[in-house]
């Protein structure tokens, strides 16, 4: 047990500044998702969040399971696409660790976010090195739990961390062929190109981090 | 950006509702709770025994998916939004409403998000409704991977979904119509080239960068990069360059019966689509491989892209039987 911590006020202020994000980067994932994809990203990602910012409201007295599954629910039912099932699974099973709980301590928010993280790796069956969002996660969460339990990092340094190892992940996509999704038929050609889920996958730990007490 | 449209925000929902209000004979959207607005049911739905035939993939590819809608053709289309897969409630409404107790088949092209989105869905369908959902990918695009199993679907899904259709009409069972649209899949190839981008209404643009008077060989239904961009050459050219691979692969051989297709990927005209297949049919003829039937026209777009694919289906007396079975949808009828 740690005494940080993390309040359902917290992670609905994460949402919100989600919800922000991807109307400020939507053209930005729409440009990387056109270079290999096919341009859906930033669109299905907004149409996603806004979908999310419309009922937000209404979850604001829900426990924080119960506001994350709500929030993955619209995203599964709004994005569609690869992105639908794989962000719709992270938010849905990101509250499962700590459900009717009104706020975390640190050790279980690293649990929240292997949950996350894990529905992703499973549905997507992708593996680092595959130039997906798990080239950014998996790296960044190994991370998180090292500079946290190991390196006895402060939670906000520990997450800091993280962020710049998925940062350097969602980076590491850019000089591969991709083993997975639509740039898999690509060949050499994604080579040069990030992968876009890596690099909304990056922005959205920056927002856990920045968020942050 | 040359597309009549309002809010980008706005294009599948007012495409849907324009699309039920036309061909109100034919089709309805299921809107009520899971179907999410996203399902386009066939008014023949349910009349008839059968296994259940669900389409479904990104929208942007009109007349694909929703135009085939109809009797004697598919019971359900589920659409997503532009380039991008349907999500899972709408694959599982689907199921739902044309199930008759005798199972459905899902049949689309081969994407990661179609997979993800469609699977959940039938996983719904199996736990809550204990209906049994088949699949069967579309994998036609021949110079999309050297396996067949990771290449992706394009137009030729048409005659996946004809056959399928018509075998669960004449009263095939689950197994049977799983069969003949393995069977029809297996038995046709398709290789496109585009000359421009489609345009994103999300972006106001085109998707990607293509010169002037540049053409790009091999190039899938969502703009995927083919083998090779070089100078639009002349139409019989161009023909003979997607035609060699295609009879390569199967391969295509002196004495074959084949359906041919050749589709519009959106804005290239009719006129140069019979040029094209005129030539198709030279090259057809020179090998001797018999033209049975052909299509030609806008089956399966890109939106406005510039472009088209061509389709062989090598045939023989089942597969004749089952796409010639009449149908009536209002892409595609078949008398």
């Amino acid at each position: 047990m740690s005494d940080y911590i993390l309040t359902k006020d917290y992670f609905i202020a994460v949402i919100e500044d989600l919800v922000v994000l991807v109307e400020e980067k939507k053209d930005y994932f729409i440009e990387l998702d056109s270079a290999i994809g096919d341009g859906d990203h930033g669109m299905n990602l907004s149409i996603g969040f806004r979908e999310v910012n419309k009922n937000l409201e209404t979850w604001k007295s829900e426990d924080i399971n119960t506001i994350f599954k709500n929030a993955g629910t619209a995203l599964l039912d709004k994005v569609g696409g690869a992105a639908g099932p794989l962000y719709g699974g992270f938010f849905m099973k990101f509250g499962l660790p700590v459900k009717g709980k009104e706020e975390v301590d640190f050790d279980e928010f690293i649990l929240m976010m292997e949950s996350g993280v894990a529905i992703i790796e499973k549905r997507g069956k992708a593996v680092v090195g595959d130039k997906t969002m798990v080239d950014t996660l998996r790296p960044a969460l190994d991370a998180l739990k090292a500079a946290y339990t190991e390196e006895g990092l402060a939670p906000k340094e520990a997450m800091k961390k993280a962020v710049e190892v998925g940062e350097a992940g969602s980076d590491s996509t850019i000089p591969i062929i991709a083993k997975k999704g639509r740039a898999m038929r690509l060949g050499e050609r994604a080579i040069g190109h990030r992968d876009p889920g890596s690099a909304s996958s990056a922005a959205i730990l920056e927002v856990f981090y920045k968020q942050m007490p | 950006m040359k597309r009549f449209i309002n809010d980008p925000y706005d294009v599948v929902e007012e495409m849907l509702e324009g699309y039920v209000l036309a061909h109100k004979d034919y089709v309805e959207l299921l809107t009520e709770g899971e179907a999410q607005g996203r399902v386009v049911l066939s008014k023949a739905a349910k009349k008839k025994d059968k296994v259940g035939v669900i389409i479904g993939g990104g929208s942007g590819h009109e007349p694909l998916f929703l135009g085939y809608v109809g009797p004697g053709f598919v019971d359900a289309a589920v659409i997503g939004n532009i380039n991008t897969s349907p999500s899972p409630d709408p694959c599982y409404a689907a199921a739902k409403a044309v199930d008759t107790g005798k199972g459905c088949v899902y049949l689309y092209g081969n994407y990661a998000g179609d997979v993800m989105n469609f699977d959940m869905g039938a996983e719904k369908a199996d736990e809550e409704d204990g209906i049994r959902v088949e699949t069967v990918l579309t994998t036609d695009d021949v110079i999309s991977s050297e396996n067949i199993e990771d290449r992706r679907g394009i137009a030729g899904m048409f005659f996946v979904f004809k056959a399928t259709s018509a075998k669960a009409d004449m009263g095939g069972d689950l197994d049977e119509v799983v069969a003949a649209a393995q069977k029809c899949n297996g038995a046709m190839r398709t290789m496109g080239v585009a000359m421009s981008s489609p345009t994103l209404p999300s972006k106001g643009g085109p998707i990607f960068e293509m010169e002037e008077g540049d053409m790009e060989i091999g190039m899938g239904l969502h703009g995927e990069p083919g083998v090779r961009r070089g100078k639009i050459e002349p139409a019989d050219k161009v023909v003979d360059q997607i035609m060699e691979p295609i009879l390569a692969d199967l391969p295509y051989v002196e004495g074959d019966e084949v359906y041919v297709m050749v589709n519009s990927l959106g804005a290239t005209p009719l006129q140069d689509l019979h040029i094209c297949f005129r030539r198709v049919a030279q090259i057809l003829e020179a090998k001797g491989i018999t033209i049975y039937k052909s299509i030609v026209g806008c089956m399966a777009s890109s939106m406005d892209m510039a472009g088209m694919s061509i389709t062989l289906v090598k045939l023989d007396d089942e597969l004749k039987e089952l796409l010639d079975y009449p149908c009536d949808a209002p892409y595609f009828t078949q008398l």
